[in-house]
């Protein structure tokens, strides 16, 4: 029965995809109009095959649902790959204005390219690491089988077309410039309904837990998908132009448009790149270091002071702007508050070491952790300074913010995820060992000194060009032109991007490390799908 | 009362104190008698169960 309501839609789906690429008023619209009734066509007959077939019912009750992970940990490392060779790429544009190919010109210049490396590290890389990783904590910390049945292939490949469609919009001109939630409103309704699942899929499978105790990695999972969905669709509140065109208007005007953007945009750093990664540093943590977190209790005021705090830290992106002056003075202050927490939570997490750390020389994995705790504790220093008004007005639209975001992005939560990777891939596919240690160290320091290269030119060419901007001669005229300051940041610019081509390097030696796991290393079991006997 | 002044002084008055307090209770909750002896029960929840679902609640050790 529910085969024929799903054909039904797909079939509409089908006939308003085809109309829709036929009346596109522009051509984001038209290829994803295209795109989607491919899928959908391809979905109708697949399921068309499976419709009135005999059920095989087997209760998998007694298992975990891991296959839907190692999906997530696949795409995981692949765009993570492909995310940072779109970085690499437009930093080196960045310094060679010759690599924006004139024959590209409109699809694979700086401004189309930046946001799909935004969006392909934060929503791709990240989203994944922080769908597949949540799968993974929530059924073991449960002690239960994910909810929903397939529900949770639907997350899956429903977040892989969100990232598709959002990546060819961007290339084609679908944007509404929003920072970091530039997908435009069809692509937002899609993954609203996405989202809604991956919470359904979540929350069941908490809610038919079998220990008593939720684990407190779950609570930094659900307080970022929770408030993902949130902020997600208050600030995408926008009207089409029309129902066959990209083009949307958002509802909110001025400064309010500002506001919501910047409180979306702080919280998603606040919770899909702090609340969701810190789950993931409250199990991985303990389980490759074999003890529990270090303080209990400190995690769980950590957790009620970072969603008490981080809320309000937006206005701090709108120093001497039209934003009235209590209001960024607020965000400023909440900012610096928001240090306590953070540290204590860095403390927690590293403190979880305590009578271990020789381990730190002789795991590679739990070092790469350790300096991901390192880094969120370095970058969580680093932005409340810099969210000080007097601080911001040298460093606000300097490179000094873009090395500040990468010190996270990259030491926190790169690192912090490349650590996951490392311990979840034996585990899924039920080998001994990973294939190769040494590869681990490499990938550890390549991906270090590559963060710091880039850090270190980010912190001189940002303050240069922040002191550039505000030098006047004797008598108040400014001495330095725009240009003048690009010029002076070739050298900068130069080793940014070879830190870029590092990091970049230690994660295809991770893919390689873990390609090589799966196919070569030692196998616990014979069969990954061999099913846990019934006792 | 205009609406924006009406949600402005609630959310100065009242909605600050019940958060505030909220977050003090959880404070002194967390510290409350017995607690340690809880949460290093739930501390090590992810050294359970690593392969396989529990049974019931009943098979937890």
């Amino acid at each position: 029965m529910s085969n024929y309501i799903k054909l039904i839609v797909l079939g509409l789906v089908v006939l308003f995809a085809a109309i829709g690429s036929n009346y596109a008023r522009d051509l984001a619209y038209q290829v994803h109009a295209i795109l989607v009734m491919i899928i959908a066509a391809g979905l109708f007959i697949w399921t068309l095959r499976n419709t009135d077939e005999p059920d095989i019912l087997v209760d998998r009750s007694a298992e975990y649902m891991d296959d839907v992970i190692r999906y997530g940990v696949i795409a995981t490392a692949l765009w993570g790959v492909v995310g940072f060779l779109a970085g690499t790429f437009i930093a080196f544009q960045l310094a060679f204005p010759v690599l924006n190919f004139e024959w590209a010109q409109g699809y694979a210049n700086f401004g189309r390219l930046r946001p799909l490396h935004t969006s392909a590290v934060i929503f791709a890389f990240g989203g994944n690491a922080l769908i597949a990783t949540s799968f993974y904590v929530v059924q073991r910390t449960s002690a239960a089988r994910l909810w929903g049945g397939n529900l949770a292939w639907f997350v899956f490949w429903g977040y892989q077309l969100f990232i598709v469609l959002a990546a060819t919009g961007y290339l084609l001109g679908g944007t509404q410039s929003k920072e970091y939630a530039e997908p435009e409103w069809y692509v937002d309704l899609w993954l609203t309904i996405v989202w809604v699942a991956y919470l359904a899929v979540f929350l069941g499978t908490i809610v038919k837990r079998k220990e008593p105790h939720i684990y407190v990695a779950n609570w930094f999972y659900l307080a970022f998908i929770v408030t993902v969905a949130m902020l997600h669709l208050v600030n995408n509140m926008t009207i089409p132009v029309s129902i066959w065109g990209s083009k949307s208007v958002i509802v909110w005007s001025g400064v309010q448009d500002a506001m919501i953007q910047w409180w979306y945009g702080h919280n998603a750093v606040g919770f899909f790149l702090t609340a969701g990664f810190l789950g993931m540093m409250y199990y991985f943590i303990p389980k490759q270091a074999e003890r529990p977190v270090f303080s209990y209790k400190l995690s769980i005021i950590h957790f009620w002071a970072i969603i008490f705090l981080y809320i309000w830290a937006g206005p701090h992106h709108l120093h001497y702007t039209a934003l009235p002056d209590w209001a960024s003075t607020l965000g400023m202050v909440f900012s610096i508050v928001l240090w306590m927490p953070s540290w204590g939570g860095m403390i927690n997490g590293l403190m979880t070491l305590s009578g271990a750390w020789d381990k730190l020389r002789t795991d590679p994995v739990i070092r790469m952790m350790v300096i991901a705790v390192g880094f969120y504790g370095m970058s969580t220093f680093e932005g409340p300074m810099m969210s000080i008004r007097a601080v911001n007005s040298l460093s606000h639209y300097t490179d000094w913010t873009i090395g500040h975001v990468h010190s996270g992005a990259l030491g926190w939560n790169g690192m912090i995820t490349f650590g996951a990777l490392y311990f979840l891939v034996p585990v899924l596919w039920k080998r001994e060992r990973l294939y190769s240690l040494q590869m681990v160290s490499w990938h550890f320091w390549l991906a270090t000194i590559g963060i710091v290269l880039y850090a270190a030119s980010m912190w001189v060419t940002g303050i240069m060009e922040g002191l550039m901007w505000r030098e006047v001669d004797a008598n108040g005229f400014l001495v330095n032109s725009f240009a003048d300051t690009v010029a002076a940041k070739f050298p900068m610019y130069v080793v940014r991007g070879l830190g870029g081509v590092m990091f970049l390097a230690g994660a295809v030696i991770m893919c390689y490390n873990l390609w090589m796991t799966v196919r070569k290393a030692p196998a616990k079991e014979a069969s990954l799908t061999v099913a846990v006997p019934a006792e | 009362m205009e609406e924006y002044t009406l949600l402005r002084q609630f959310a100065d008055s009242w909605m600050l104190l019940l958060l505030f307090a909220f977050f003090v209770g959880i404070v002194i909750w967390v510290f409350r008698p017995g607690a340690s002896k809880e949460y290093k029960d739930t501390a090590s929840i992810p050294f359970r169960h690593q392969d396989k679902p529990a049974e019931s609640k009943e098979a937890r050790k």
